[in-house]
């Protein structure tokens, strides 16, 4: 097991590797000269290559990646334009309000698109398989911050019963949970971004679940007189690295999407300000938010293969 | 014979012997014509098309006519239908307009990625080993990404507009298209029929123009089909974000972004856009489900 968490863990290397250039390559594909935004309108030849030479723009690109990696390895991801903070901070504050909301959002989404799909899975054909099969059609083609604009207009505009924005009444330095004036406003933006998964967890819990089923050992188990309850429970036991595999990729399509739906709510997490970041052209939050959300993604993607060789050994030994 | 061992057993006996010889393309088109649901969301899916050509046609109005009296009045004011935006254009002439650019941003990227994505899986799968470990692991990287997280990061690094957001979208499409094309030619690439036809002499571009594309272009397609539903959605997100469309083109995603600051003042007109995107988006995916099922030779 030991050896496979290090295959797995050095494997990942070369991929976060990859990650780190196209991020790096972000500053690049931005349209004019990098600099263009530190640079006065006025400044004449000699200064812009003075400056050139000291943000180290006059040197080889591999260089100049190297550099900017060893800036980044120790924390250093530049400064904000918009705000004149440093972009790790500014990162790691919005992402601790991304987290406030995903942390709830993910076991709701989770538990609910599994549930449903196992229930499916038990009962093919009947009308709760039907359900989850329209449910999944619809979740895959629902524009997700649409959704939250809706969920706003019928709980925030027509019944008044929950706040439309933001992030609590006194801002998001004061945010409790523990508040109830507070705590009302995280309600829209949960319940919107744990429904994007659930559709497709649903579908794929569904199929594992009904393919798992249909596996020999399971008339075993039923001929040697085990309880329905028990068949099932080693269902889905052996359905479970499938719907593991799913719930890695949603994870990151929920912290994707989170762009979208902190801008409905205005919730100042990393999405809202990665949006922010677009609009006032900040190339430094963009790339330093980009980079944290995609290395979180790498990470959830290796815990998810080595949760699924913990489950079932056998994806160790292929 | 072998044409119609991969039908159903209800279709061979339904038939006369004389009809039996089906090919595949007719196996595809019969399923297609007995498929109700394919068929129901296939002329919607048409009728939104058509309604993009012939927009200056259907639409009441211009949709770039601004007023000011008549910003943001409700459904049925003086002829305007479904009211007006917050400019006072009209919102029904704007939503007819929108088709055309989420059509487009829904077309075009997929277009584009299935054609690189595909040449390069193909190129990929074919020639295997070293050629095939540098496209793949590149395009590992890209996987590393969550799709929307990408499409943002690479339009918000170029700047808005919707040429930019196609490439976008278009980069975002690549590696899974690819993915699809390499797997699909590593299957064909080791059978027999391939070490046949080399045996009698075939080229590489032959092999791979007449065997390896005819089964390969399926699965692919069919992929493709079902990413232009995912094309949308990513754009109109994109417009949503102020990364797609420009105003004041008519776009959805647009649309939804503006109006949703006079939330308060025409919750209903707010909500259109978006449902325009849903229903468009939905009827793209079910019709993809539905060819999917049809050209499934295991069925």
């Amino acid at each position: 097991m030991l050896a496979y968490i290090m295959r797995r863990m050095l494997l990942a290397i070369p991929i976060a590797f990859g990650v780190s250039v196209v991020c790096f390559s972000l500053v690049y594909l931005a349209p004019g000269d990098p600099l263009s935004v530190i640079l006065p309108a006025d400044a004449t030849q000699e200064m812009v290559a003075q400056i050139r030479h000291a943000y180290g723009f006059d040197r080889p690109l591999p260089v100049q990646y190297l550099f900017w990696l060893g800036h980044v390895l120790t924390g250093d991801f530049g400064m904000s334009i918009a705000t004149r903070r440093p972009v790790i901070l500014e990162v790691t504050g919005a992402l601790s309000n991304t987290f406030m909301l995903t942390s709830f959002a993910v076991p709701l989404a989770f538990g609910l698109g599994y549930a449903m799909g196992a229930l499916a899975g038990c009962f093919p054909g009947r009308a709760v398989d039907r359900l989850v099969t329209g449910a999944a059609v619809v979740g895959v083609s629902l524009p997700n911050y649409w959704l939250g604009i809706v969920l706003v207009i019928i709980f925030a505009v027509e019944f008044m019963a929950l706040p439309a924005t933001g992030m609590g009444p006194k801002g998001s330095a004061q945010f409790s949970l523990l508040r109830w004036s507070d705590a009302q406003y995280m309600i829209l933006p949960v319940v919107t971004l744990a429904l994007i998964p659930v559709g497709i967890i649903a579908r794929t819990t569904r199929a594992a679940v009904a393919e798992v089923l249909n596996l020999d050992f399971v008339t075993t188990l039923r001929a040697k007189g085990l309880s329905e309850i028990a068949v099932i429970r080693h269902v889905l036991k052996n359905s479970a690295p499938q719907v593991l595999a799913v719930m890695g990729l949603q994870f990151g399509y929920l912290m994707g999407g989170s762009i979208l739906i902190e801008t409905v709510f205005t919730w100042p997490g990393s999405g809202f300000m990665l949006s922010k970041a677009i609009i006032n052209r900040d190339i430094p939050v963009l790339q330093g938010t980009i980079l944290f959300l995609s290395m979180i993604f790498v990470a959830t993607n290796l815990v998810v293969d080595l949760l699924q060789s913990m489950i079932d050994p056998r994806i160790r030994r292929s | 014979m072998s044409q119609t061992a991969a039908l159903p057993a209800t279709f061979a006996d339904e038939t006369s012997p004389a009809e039996r010889v089906r090919g595949y393309w007719g196996t595809v088109g019969y399923r297609l014509r007995h498929d109700p649901v394919t068929l129901f969301f296939g002329a919607i899916v048409l009728l939104i098309v058509l309604m993009a050509i012939f927009a200056p046609l259907l639409a009441p109005f211009d949709p770039y006519k601004e007023s000011v009296v008549l910003r943001l009045k409700p459904w049925g004011y003086r002829g305007h239908t479904l009211g007006t935006d917050e400019l006072g254009r009209d919102l029904l002439s704007r939503l007819i307009y929108g088709a055309r650019s989420s059509l487009l941003m829904g077309l075009v990227p997929v277009a584009i990625a299935t054609f690189l994505g595909g040449t390069l899986g193909v190129i990929g799968g074919y020639a295997g080993r070293r050629v095939n470990a540098v496209i793949m692991r590149t395009m590992d990287v890209f996987y590393a990404f969550p799709s929307v997280l990408l499409a943002v990061a690479i339009s918000g690094a170029m700047g808005g507009g919707m040429v930019n957001g196609m490439t976008a979208l278009a980069l975002v499409f690549i590696p899974a298209m690819c993915r699809v094309a390499e797997t699909a030619t590593a299957q064909v690439r080791s059978l027999d029929f391939i070490e046949a036809a080399r045996a009698t002499g075939a080229g590489t571009l032959t092999i791979v123009r007449y065997h390896v594309l005819g089964n390969v272009l399926g699965p692919v397609f069919i992929y493709a089909s079902s990413l232009v539903s995912v094309s949308i959605l990513l754009a109109s997100g994109l417009s949503f974000l102020g990364l797609g469309v420009k105003p004041p083109t008519p776009d959805w995603g647009l649309m939804l972004s503006t109006l949703r600051q006079s939330i308060y003042v025409v919750p209903l007109s707010c909500a259109l856009p978006g449902a325009a995107i849903f229903v468009t988006s939905i009827c793209f995916n079910l019709v993809s489900d539905g060819i999917r099922s049809a050209m499934d030779v295991r069925l």
